[in-house]
């Protein structure tokens, strides 16, 4: 008998984020252990915690799993959200890929030293609405369906909503020209776990601040 | 009836040498199209082919396949390199999502400035011997079986098997503290689809070249 899965990183959305999401979606109830400061990574390095030595690591059924991907694939798998045979897996993959990718350039902003912010501020909002969001909006008027992949919540949809919220916060109206991504939003927001955690008070996590960023350099040394 | 695989990729390693490889290891025999121009790249994405506007792209069971990591985790399933269940499928993404880690160094390298490159060799080589290697010599003595996960070949394997190699190519005496991971090796290149993927005449690609790195900066605009 296991317990709840325990997450461990920094108290932000970071790698772990799309975890929390798919955790949440599923209704798995988890808890966290936050790396406040450098010892906290010290110290869990030093234990064998981390296979790499590296976080996102989650304790889950017995493991302590680590690489968000391989994290990511298990609860996907786990809690039915991987669709029902090799080749919906294959859709909810690349779908994903895309979100990852997109989701991937959003992170960095504050990374980015003050003059590269607004060029990379644009690319992403060029990338979004130009390479990513078609697809998405294409899938869904091609079938018809609430569901991107085999007409069900999958994890390709939970990905997807996660991507847009964080897209908006980029550009408020970022998806004016995709009518059909506004309604599966708003359709996807309100299935009721999802609901649950955006809600204030879930597990969900802020945008990055600076004393936030701060904080990363100095954890993880950059 | 379906026919062969069909990789589309520019004529070297990049992101596709994993996909050949998993597909060699399994004794599936593929074809391959090769961009030279970037009006050929501009063609397939007026044509639709390209899910996000990006190569790999691997035609196989009907699907036009995007995103190397769906492509290889489809080809592992497809061909029972996956492991057995759920958490055997967990341990081989670990240890494949680190593996891709590690590969990522060595796929950049070449786009390096030539003033950058001797530090990343020692970054490269600081890596694999000190986070990477370390964890799959553990493995293997650990459990003392041939293969990574489940006492079965699996995509791990040839992921490993490919990432010695390569890291043999710049440092050649990067598995000299690692007797568990040269027996390894002598074991994966004799079986014999990897065996017949080492021969000249196969579709194994050879490092990349300074023709080849201006391919492909000039197909993609980078």
């Amino acid at each position: 008998m296991a317990g709840k899965p325990k997450l461990h990183y920094t108290r932000g959305r970071g790698k772990m984020e799309s975890i929390r999401w798919l955790l949440a979606a599923a209704g798995v109830e988890f808890e966290e252990e936050f790396i406040e400061k450098k010892e906290d990574l010290e110290k869990i390095r030093n234990d064998g915690s981390l296979l790499f030595q590296q976080v996102p690591m989650v304790e889950i059924d017995g493991m302590k799993m680590v690489q968000t991907r391989a994290i990511l694939n298990y609860i996907a798998g786990k809690y039915n959200f991987y669709g029902k045979d090799l080749k919906e897996r294959a859709w909810i993959d690349m779908y994903v890929e895309g979100t990852t990718d997109l989701m991937g350039m959003i992170m960095i902003i504050p990374f980015q030293s003050a003059d590269t912010k607004d060029k990379h501020l644009a690319l992403i909002i060029e990338r979004a609405t130009t390479r990513y969001f078609p697809v998405y909006e294409k899938a869904l008027k091609d079938h018809g369906q609430d569901y991107l992949v085999g007409n069900k919540l999958s994890w390709a949809d939970i990905h997807l909503l996660e991507a847009i919220l964080m897209a908006e916060e980029c550009k408020a109206d970022i998806l004016s020209a995709f009518p059909l991504l506004q309604a599966f939003k708003g359709r996807i927001s309100n299935v009721p776990t999802i609901k649950k955690f955006l809600q204030p008070g879930s597990k969900r996590k802020p945008q990055p601040d600076e004393k936030y960023i701060a904080n990363v350099r100095k954890i993880f040394n950059f | 009836m379906p026919g062969k695989p069909r990789l589309t990729y520019f004529n070297g390693r990049g992101r596709m040498e994993p996909v050949r490889w998993l597909l060699a290891a399994a004794g599936v025999e593929f074809e391959e199209k090769f961009l030279e121009t970037r009006e050929q790249y501009e063609k397939l994405i007026k044509d639709g082919d390209l899910m996000f506007e990006q190569v790999p792209l691997v035609e196989i069971d009907g699907m036009k396949l995007v995103q190397t990591k769906a492509i290889l985790s489809y080809i592992a399933g497809r061909y029972n390199l996956y492991g057995k269940d759920l958490k055997e499928r967990a341990l081989i993404d670990m240890y494949v999502e680190g593996i891709t880690d590690l590969m990522q160094m060595i796929l950049m390298f070449p786009l390096l400035p030539p003033e950058a490159k001797e530090k990343n060799l020692e970054l490269i080589k600081e890596k694999a011997t000190n986070r990477y290697f370390p964890v799959f010599e553990k493995a293997l003595k650990q459990h003392g079986q041939d293969f990574l996960v489940g006492n079965k070949f699996s995509w791990a394997d040839v992921q490993l098997t490919e990432a010695i190699l390569a890291l043999e190519e710049k440092i050649p005496a990067v598995l000299s503290a690692f007797p568990q991971l040269q027996a390894f090796k002598t074991r994966m290149t004799n079986m014999p689809t990897i065996k017949k993927f080492l021969q000249p005449g196969s579709p194994r690609k050879p490092p990349p070249d300074e023709h080849y790195v201006q391919t492909v900066r000039k197909i993609l605009k980078i």
